[in-house]
């Protein structure tokens, strides 16, 4: 007993956080015996092998692996891999008559005019093969499992160079038979590869989701897995002696020995913990329903928080044609971010995006050869960014560089001055941001004036105000360290892992104690993996849901329930109140059928003070102390106006101030439009008060 | 800041926040529509629209960006019939429902809402949407008739009739329709969301038009449609001026085994394009005549998938003529029946645009796409739930090659943006079991860029009596393949009944077919058009495709 105490993690209080971002790798290290009670660090981020920059991250810390409690980490080597299609060579084994579904998809096309789009599958044709079995809807087997035909496909696969299988039939959700003996024949006769059932994945039915989910972990597995084992090893090799946490795509973390496994719940995990720092910041500060705002070079994020918890969906597309439908944190990326591109179209109206310059060329303002005007660009054009940052980048340009190719490009054509031009390019990206939030928000059933709006990413914070005022959101929250709030995710995240299981039955006719078992098995599973993570976890606890229809639809409705054995009448009653809350239809007419079970079983850590993270280094004694400096910057109200720059690190907790104002602070910088009121809180946030239209 | 402008010389910055906020309203009208519709035709595969349109005329405004490409002329077309019919008398709360093909349709199942905007008590537009109905009644389930002779066989046609009366729904008028339509049951799912959205919509365009001022919305909706004309007009000019010549087969309307030419004379000149069908069969006894309605949306989808970023209002139609063509099955009038106009003779129109287009501007076009929406439908008894059921499979097929690489497989129909139903819940529903579903090697016609692949699916009846229907196309001559390339391969159905194989007698339609328990159906759709002189084709590629067995190398063989 002691030993394992011993052994387990999480109790202490050195806790480090790092995320791999696409530019930076971020780090914080929370130690009370350091000055300040934190350090950061951003170090570029090793493309090839993100343990670089991790590694690197660390040193620059100047952490200790060896006194350290935990580290928890954000990588997005599996998103990655799959967006640039450096994944295993991954087999299929299928029922005979169906290799193709992978590639012929539900008949769709990228967009929705346009007929010149292209796709291609995870697994090329040549490595899908069929044997023959068949099981119908209802799970009942009409065509036995052919054995040797399974053993004949592993060999030819294996031949073929195949680093990984994947093993999916037709309605395996119903019964899974065949593809648990096809992974134990495989297993058999191939024992150290790594194979897939769809079933084991997603026990979801949609065979081409199912498939499509189940590829993306074969074809991200042994990449992962590679990973982890390289940088276990180094963290072991400079003295880390406690479990790696690693972060997944629904919020949650998991041990590093077990991630592999379900390898494709780590896409898209950065996005994950941006807003699980959200939900506990915005949580723990008196914000439980926040919209996240994070805006990067070319897109941004969005996602929805409710009651402090953010909503878990299973229908992400990672690209076209790329649906992974595993339990992820619901995050919405719009088109639009720092490098996107303004330009004046054929019929003389203002566009922002969807082109970006991306990071490279990247806006005008970087000196890596854009020129075309950016969302960036308008920014340092009013002095929102600072134009002597300038000086920082890899060739200068300067600011009358950018100034000029404005002018001509969006203020000559509109009979705008540079300063309207550039911010009119703010004011129309604003808008498709906010108009994107808008629809994230309704299409999703809420209202975004019942939220606050909580800004981080480096560019967040410059937007923030303005967008909130579009979509009429009262207040905007600026968390401490807005450039870091992914590492921050990492550290306040739990142990979390998610179960479903396809029911598919009308409500009069269901089955409650099936309901009921299968809800206490998936509790029972979760709290078996999580006893074998070693990791101090304060409590377990379980978050329910129930995905309904009625009877002849096709979309789901997900309703959160309270325990493991709802009644009948409970799952009838939720499921009409979420429907009218949702759609405002009332449908007593039809009857509401049952289709998914999922239980998340999260094994709580030691809340972290949210304090910590905006340190405990010596403040100002009031706002006129933390003004750095002054710049001009142009508001569309004042024109060009003396703006104070203040120091974030310098301001004292609960004071307020008026906009215009600047804040600035090593990882980003936050404008305060004028007419609005801004404060700081004991938290560390600082708060925006939006004058609302 | 924004209420201080005055109606007039709206700045371009207000001008861009209204056209996004109009497209806005109609996105969450189409988001609000099928998140909570009923019918998978809507809620799954998109299978409608949403829009707001002129208070005077009709004309579109603004309509959603997800909505089915084939409404995208019509329902301006449809609401200012219903505008006509109404003559002024309209109250808050009203909804008018129509499906009649001859005033601005399409196909009967395309039941159109449309309802009156009032800003404080003053009508300032109208909202409409337009949603696919799994059933309208008529001789076929499903409604796509191969065979039908006049528009009353097609099913229940609905001129303008309100359906709510100031918010209330007319109970009388539901019945009416009730009665007349298969698995009406879980229609009153469908007829509220569809209702819904419209509310939707209203209240959107309440606080914008709240925010901005009548006036100023106002003005901007004209602005718009003069600027929109404009873009498209800029996009015109650079075809050279001159006559361009296609044509387009469709392998028969159904009833008279032989085909119907669509023959296109597409004039340029200046900033305007004029297109001329006169040419064309005239019209046809069965099914596959095509309104007008539908006949101007298919040229104007075509030139949307060929400049996708130009935004959709009555003035980007302005520039585009199509002359009335009269006498020809693409202008049909009542009692002429009109159900596969949609969703096939629309696409042969667009294929028609393609091609002309193709040699106006060779190297920005691409090969003709599979073009069929490959409509199955098989509708029984269910002797285990004792219900009858319809079941209703569409399918992809190639698309054609083009200058950037090779046409994708299995795309949806050119006038739709549908996904086809999982394979896994059209076996929980219905009583029949895929044996294969399959990409068609071979199918992809030959070119420098090949054409995408079409589909190879079976499905046997696993218990009962059915009767199965085909409206689909391209059986008779594959999509064309464009400077040099081959054409695709062709639409084929054949039918395993009692061990002997039978083909529909027009090839690609035929309705009613009876199979029992046991019997089974192979379809395979078309493959896209070649782009290109085959023996340009890349060796690299050649092999690859010889490696994923897409080609067999006798195939490969004849391409040099």
């Amino acid at each position: 007993m002691n030993g394992t105490s011993e052994r387990k993690a999480g109790a202490g209080t050195r806790l480090v956080g790092v995320d791999v971002g696409g530019t930076f790798t971020d780090l914080i290290l929370l130690d009370p015996s350091v000055p300040g009670g934190l350090k950061l660090a951003k170090v570029p981020t090793t493309t090839d092998n993100q343990a670089g920059g991790v590694l690197a991250a660390l040193a620059a810390a100047g952490v200790d692996l060896a006194t350290l409690d935990q580290i928890v980490h954000g990588t997005t080597t599996t998103t990655n891999a799959l967006l640039e299609r450096k994944v295993a060579r991954v087999g299929l084994i299928t029922t005979k008559g169906f290799r193709d579904v992978l590639e012929l998809g539900r008949r769709t096309r990228p967009t929705s005019y346009g007929m010149t789009g292209s796709f291609e599958p995870l697994i090329s044709r040549e490595f899908r093969l069929e044997v023959a079995e068949r099981v119908d809807a209802d799970g009942e087997v009409l065509t036995p499992l052919d054995e040797d035909g399974v053993r004949s496909a592993v060999a030819d696969l294996r031949a073929r160079g195949c680093e990984a299988i994947v093993v999916h039939y037709l309605h395996s959700y119903a019964n899974p038979s065949h593809e648990r003996r096809t992974v134990e024949l495989t297993r058999e006769i191939w024992p150290e590869v790594d194979v897939t059932a769809g079933s084991a994945i997603l026990s979801e039915f949609r065979e081409y989701e199912r498939g499509t989910t189940a590829a993306v972990n074969a074809a991200v597995q042994p990449v992962l897995r590679r990973y982890l084992a390289r940088l276990t090893e180094a963290l072991a090799e400079r003295g880390y002696g406690r479990e790696l946490l690693v972060m997944q795509g629904n919020g949650g973390v998991i041990a590093a020995p077990l991630a592999h496994e379900k390898a494709v719940n780590t896409v898209m995990s950065g996005p994950a913990s941006g807003v699980m720092a959200a939900a506990t910041v915005g949580a723990r500060s008196g914000f439980p329903n926040v919209i996240t705002y994070d805006m990067g070079g070319t897109s941004s994020d969005v996602a929805l928080i409710r009651d402090g918890t953010p909503s878990i969906h299973a229908e992400l597309d990672l690209e076209y044609g790329m649906p992974i439908h595993v339990p992820m944190v619901d995050v919405h990326t719009i088109g639009a971010g720092g490098g996107s591109i303004a330009r004046v179209d054929e019929a003389g109206l203002l566009r922002v995006g969807p082109e970006s310059a991306g990071a490279s060329p990247g806006p005008i303002c970087y000196g890596r050869g854009g020129t075309e005007p950016t969302i960036t660009d308008a920014n340092l054009v009013l002095g929102r960014l600072d134009p002597n940052a300038l000086l920082a980048v890899d060739a200068p340009v300067t600011l009358a560089d950018v100034e000029a190719i404005i002018r001509d490009r969006i203020g000559t054509p509109l009979g705008l001055s540079v300063e309207e031009a550039a911010a009119a390019i703010l004011r129309i990206g604003n808008d498709k941001m906010a108009g994107a939030i808008r629809m994230v928000s309704l299409s999703r059933g809420h209202d975004p004036r019942d939220f606050a709006l909580f800004a981080f990413g480096g560019a967040g914070p410059l937007h923030a105000t303005s967008l909130a005022a579009e979509l009429s959101i009262p207040t905007v929250v600026i968390p401490a360290r807005p450039g870091i709030t992914n590492a921050i995710g990492c550290v306040v995240a739990d142990l979390r892992h998610d179960y479903v299981n396809t029911v598919n039955a009308p409500l009069p006719d269901l089955d409650m104690s099936q309901v009921h078992a299968l809800l206490a098995e998936q509790e029972a599973e979760g709290r078996r993996v999580i006893a074998g993570e070693a990791v101090e976890v304060d409590e377990v606890v379980c978050r329910r849901s129930v995905d309904m229809q009625f009877l002849g639809q096709s979309h789901i409705l997900s309703v959160a329930i309270e325990n493991a054995t709802p009644s009948r009448g409970d799952l009838a009653a939720l499921f009409q109140s979420a429907y009218w809350a949702r759609f405002a239809v009332d449908l007593p007419e039809i009857r509401p059928v049952v289709v998914n079970l999922h239980t998340a079983v999260l094994g709580r850590r030691k809340p972290v003070p949210i304090a910590a993270f905006a340190g405990t280094a010596e403040r100002a004694a009031d706002v006129a102390g933390a003004v750095e400096s002054r710049r001009r910057a142009w508001f569309p109200q004042t024109g060009w106006v003396e703006t104070p720059v203040l120091a974030r690190d310098r301001l004292p907790p609960e004071v307020g101030f008026q906009g215009p104002a600047i804040i600035s602070q090593f990882d980003a910088t936050t404008v305060i439009e004028p007419g609005q009121t801004a404060r700081t809180d004991f938290h560390g946030n600082l708060l925006v008060d939006v004058a609302l239209m | 800041m924004t209420d201080s402008l005055a109606p007039t010389g709206l700045d371009p910055i207000t001008l861009a926040v209204i056209q996004s906020g109009l497209q806005q309203v109609c996105n969450e009208m189409d988001v609000a529509f099928s998140r909570a519709a009923f019918s998978p035709v809507i809620s799954e595969t998109y299978d409608r629209s949403d829009g707001i349109y002129h208070r005077d005329d009709g004309a579109l405004i603004a309509q959603g960006e997800d909505g089915l490409p084939v409404f995208v002329g019509t329902m301006q077309d449809c609401t200012g019939a219903v505008i006509a019919r109404a003559g002024g008398r309209v109250a808050p709360g009203d909804v008018f429902i129509v499906n009649d093909p001859y005033l601005g349709g399409t196909h009967l199942m395309d039941v159109k809402f449309v309802k009156p905007f009032f800003y404080k008590d003053e009508l300032f537009c109208w909202l409409a949407n337009t949603g696919h109905w799994p059933d309208i009644g008529g001789a076929v389930p499903g409604g796509f008739s191969a065979s039908a002779t006049e528009s009353e066989q097609e099913g229940l046609r609905l001129p303008p009739v309100k359906l709510y009366k100031s918010g209330v729904l007319d109970e009388e008028i539901l019945s009416i329709i009730l009665s007349n339509i298969r698995i009406a049951d879980q229609r009153i799912g469908d007829i509220k969301a569809q209702a819904a959205a419209l509310t939707v919509g209203e209240r959107r365009l309440t606080q914008m038009l709240d925010r901005y001022g009548r006036d100023t919305v106002d003005g901007a909706i004209t602005e718009l449609r003069a600027r929109a004309e404009q873009q498209m007009r800029a996009k015109i000019a650079p075809i050279p001026d001159g006559v361009y010549e296609s044509t387009a087969i469709v392998d028969s309307d159904g009833v008279v085994d032989a085909p119907l030419t669509i023959a296109l004379t597409m004039t340029k000149r200046g900033e305007a394009l004029v297109f001329d069908f006169s040419r064309s069969s005239p019209p046809c006894d069965g099914p596959m005549n095509s309104v007008i309605a539908t006949t101007k949306s298919s040229v104007y989808l075509a030139l949307k998938h060929i400049f996708p970023d130009v935004p959709i209002n009555a003035g980007t139609f302005a520039p585009l003529h199509v002359e009335p063509p009269e006498g020809t099955f693409l202008y049909a009038h009542y009692p002429r029946p009109v159900s596969g106009c949609a969703a096939e003779v629309s696409q042969r129109i667009a294929e028609a645009v393609f091609a002309a287009m193709t040699t106006a501007l060779p190297d920005q076009l691409f090969a003709a796409p599979a073009g069929t929406s490959g409509n199955f439908s098989l509708g029984g008894l269910d002797p285990k739930t004792g219900r009858p059921f319809v079941c209703y499979l569409i399918s992809g097929g190639g698309y054609g090659g083009h200058p950037g690489g090779d046409g994708l497989s299995n795309g949806c129909s050119t006038i739709g943006i549908s996904k086809t139903t999982p394979i896994e819940v059209v076996e929980q529903r219905y009583p029949i079991l895929y044996e294969e579903y399959a990409l068609r090697e071979g199918s992809g016609g030959a070119g420098e860029s090949r054409g995408g692949f079409g589909v190879r699916y079976k499905v046997r009846l696993r218990r009962g009596r059915a009767r199965a229907s085909f409206v689909m196309d391209h059986g008779r001559v594959g999509p064309q393949g464009a400077l040099g390339g081959a054409d695709g391969a062709c639409n084929t159905v054949s039918v395993e009944r009692g061990g002997e194989t039978y083909t529909p007698l027009h090839l690609s339609k035929e309705q009613g077919i009876p199979i029992t328990e046991g019997d089974a159906i192979t379809v395979e759709t078309p493959g896209g058009g070649g782009y290109g002189d085959p023996a340009k084709r890349s060796e690299t590629l050649k092999a690859r495709d010889l490696v994923r067995g897409y080609y067999t190398p006798a195939q490969l063989k004849g391409w040099s």
